[in-house]
């Protein structure tokens, strides 16, 4: 019992310090978000006269949700590189040289990230209401789709750790990070309807948890979430976010912490 | 009672197929309450015995305690009795020096408030109450080297491992920095210190240690390691290059100087330390030889390696073979 309550503490303690890192280095967070806004400008204003949706419906109410999606997606490149950054400068040696809870690293970092995320979505969602989308179902509904957001968050905060302990150095996890998560992120109906993709990639961006994430918040969000075939991906897409999110947790997390358990030589 | 004990430890590294042998068999016994100087040159596994000593490696072969504790078994128990301050410091660089020692501290298991008094006490022990509300970023080398420091202290170690606490430090650093660690040595904590430099493990340890490529190869006190390589010896650098030989027979009359003629050098051996040189200098005075220098020269780290080893230590590794090392030991 109190050892729970020592893991908790120390966790709190770690995720303090995780946290502490946004106001200290604020372009951080400033260029995450502006990158996303990037994409908002990008697809809103630029392609989205161009991309038509079947069946109708704006095509920014569309378009936000890929846009959380992809950006909490993005989150574990930074989780990575932060995580590789602590390695590199010797601070989790001094950790595992302190009678601290084994678990505090790894779950303190992971639950910063849930806490840090959930303030780029707010920001976000500002953003997205200022471009004109809009939540048109209700609020038990709205509270449903950020709750799935933020469980995916936390699975990708734990890929983000694996990735960033597996890594020699910081660069390397930016680019691994980045060589990973973009191409997924645009494999997916994010920015346009999986029925515009060449017929080779449907499939594909059909089982991507991206798609089903996207799928799930516009259809939590009461966003137009256009599909066409009726696979079972396209058509329960609440269902294959917490199939995907449960399963991405339960392969990433215990790899994450058996390599956390394994820096030893 | 022993504090540190290992048995032939052994530790092998694989990297893209090659093997390095850092740890050959290393036997250490480092008593309650004693400073014991681990001294060796570069790649010797200075910090590959402090990493397996302090629960952050695991040797391949041979054994280690740490008061009685097994260092691999029981790692969390060893964890409560010891402070680490590595060859490189480990801060956070994003949180303040008081942020840094609060987070340690509470890590260590100290309650918030009582954390937070212990770190004002080390900045101010440690001469950093005005920069302890500054990020670490903005710190100096020698500032980060004594909140790293400061950091192993934080939860009054009964063992203290510091990984060549001065490198990098200038001299007045370094003397404050040794200040501190008597300070530690006086109030009962038993350290464990690994330098490069024989004047450093002179200073602060009781019995030195002398490691070369894995293996303990001589030990005893400053002292003693110091006769075995010949003790002090004095330089005399002459001016006029003719009476140089004159100047070899007044320093040593039994004509034990050695003399090097391209630099005008001779060298005499001192067991007489101190008030034998001021003899020779005497001396030289009177006979109206002019000398260029005089000094009273203490065996280096390189004397005493050739004298052990027949060998001579690697010279000090670079800025940049300290950076390809550090990558390579995380
Ligand atoms: N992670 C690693 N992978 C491969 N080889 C390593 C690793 N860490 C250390 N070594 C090698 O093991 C040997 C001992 O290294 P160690 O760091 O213990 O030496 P040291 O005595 O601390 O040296 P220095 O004075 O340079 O700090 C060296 O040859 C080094 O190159
Ligand atoms: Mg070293």
């Amino acid at each position: 019992m109190s050892r729970l309550r020592n893991a908790v503490a120390d966790g709190i303690v770690i995720s303090w310090r995780n946290l502490k890192r946004v106001p200290r280095i604020p372009e951080l967070a400033i260029f995450a978000i502006l990158q996303s806004i990037m994409f908002v400008l990008l697809f809103a204003f630029v392609f989205g006269g161009a991309i038509p949706l079947p069946g109708g419906g704006s095509y920014r109410e569309f378009l936000m949700p890929g846009i959380f999606v992809q950006t909490l997606a993005f989150a574990a490149i930074t989780t990575a590189v932060s995580i590789a950054d602590d390695m590199t400068k010797g601070l989790i040696d001094r950790f595992r040289s302190l009678p601290m809870a084994r678990s505090a690293v790894l779950s303190g970092r992971t639950f910063a990230d849930i806490l840090y995320n959930i303030g780029i979505l707010a920001v976000l969602m500002v953003t997205g209401l200022a471009i004109g989308w809009r939540v048109n179902d209700g609020v038990l509904d709205f509270f449903a789709g950020v709750v799935l957001l933020l469980f995916f968050t936390y699975a990708m905060a734990w890929i983000g750790v694996f990735l960033g302990l597996s890594v020699p150095t910081v660069e390397v996890a930016q680019q691994v990070g980045f060589l990973v998560i973009f191409p997924v992120t645009f494999l997916s109906n994010a920015f346009v309807p999986t029925e515009t993709l060449p017929a080779v990639l449907q499939p594909i961006a059909e089982w991507n948890p991206v798609s089903s994430l996207t799928g799930a918040t516009r259809e939590l969000f009461g966003n137009p979430n256009p599909f066409i075939s009726d696979s079972f991906p396209g058509l329960h897409p609440i269902l294959m976010s917490v199939v995907w999110t449960v399963t991405l947790l339960a392969i990433f997390m215990p790899l994450a912490i058996r390599k956390y358990r394994a820096i030893d030589g | 009672m022993a504090m540190i004990e290992t048995e032939g430890l052994v530790k092998v590294y694989h990297s893209r197929g090659s093997e390095v042998r850092a740890l050959d068999g290393l036997d250490l016994e480092v008593r309650e309450g004693t400073v014991l100087g681990l001294l060796g040159p570069n790649g010797a596994g200075k910090t590959t015995t402090v990493r397996i000593l302090a629960t952050l490696l695991r040797a391949d072969a041979g054994r280690a305690t740490i008061a009685g504790l097994d260092v691999a078994r029981d790692a969390q128990a060893v964890r409560r009795l010891i402070g680490l301050s590595g060859q490189y410091a480990a801060i956070d660089e994003n949180l303040t020096g008081r942020e840094n020692l609060w987070m340690f501290g509470r890590l260590y298991q100290i309650g918030s408030a009582a954390a937070k008094r212990r770190a004002t006490e080390l900045l101010v022990q440690f001469d950093l109450e005005n920069a302890g509300d500054r990020v670490a970023k903005t710190y100096s080398g020698g500032m980060r080297r004594r909140l790293d420091l400061a950091a192993a202290l934080i939860g009054r170690p009964t063992l203290l491992f510091l990984d060549e606490p001065t490198t990098g430090l200038d001299p007045r650093s370094r003397l404050g920095m040794w200040d501190v660690i008597r300070g530690q040595v006086r109030a009962g904590t038993t350290v464990l210190l690994t330098t490069q430099y024989l004047e450093e493990a002179d200073a602060l340890a009781d019995e030195i240690a002398v490691v070369d490529a894995g293996k303990i190869i001589a030990r005893g006190t400053a002292d003693e390691l110091k006769t075995q390589v010949g003790g002090e010896r004095i330089e005399i650098v002459v001016h006029d290059r003719d009476l140089l030989h004159r100047a070899a027979q007044v320093a040593a009359p039994d004509g034990s100087a050695t003399v090097d003629e391209h630099t005008r050098r001779l060298t005499v051996t001192a067991e007489g330390g101190a008030q034998q040189l001021v003899d020779v200098v005497l001396r030289l005075g009177e006979a109206q030889i002019r000398v260029d220098d005089v000094g009273l020269r203490r065996p280096t780290l390189d004397d005493v390696f050739l004298a052990l080893t027949g060998h001579a230590a690697e010279r000090p590794a670079t800025d940049d073979e300290t950076t390809t090392a550090r990558k390579k030991g995380r």
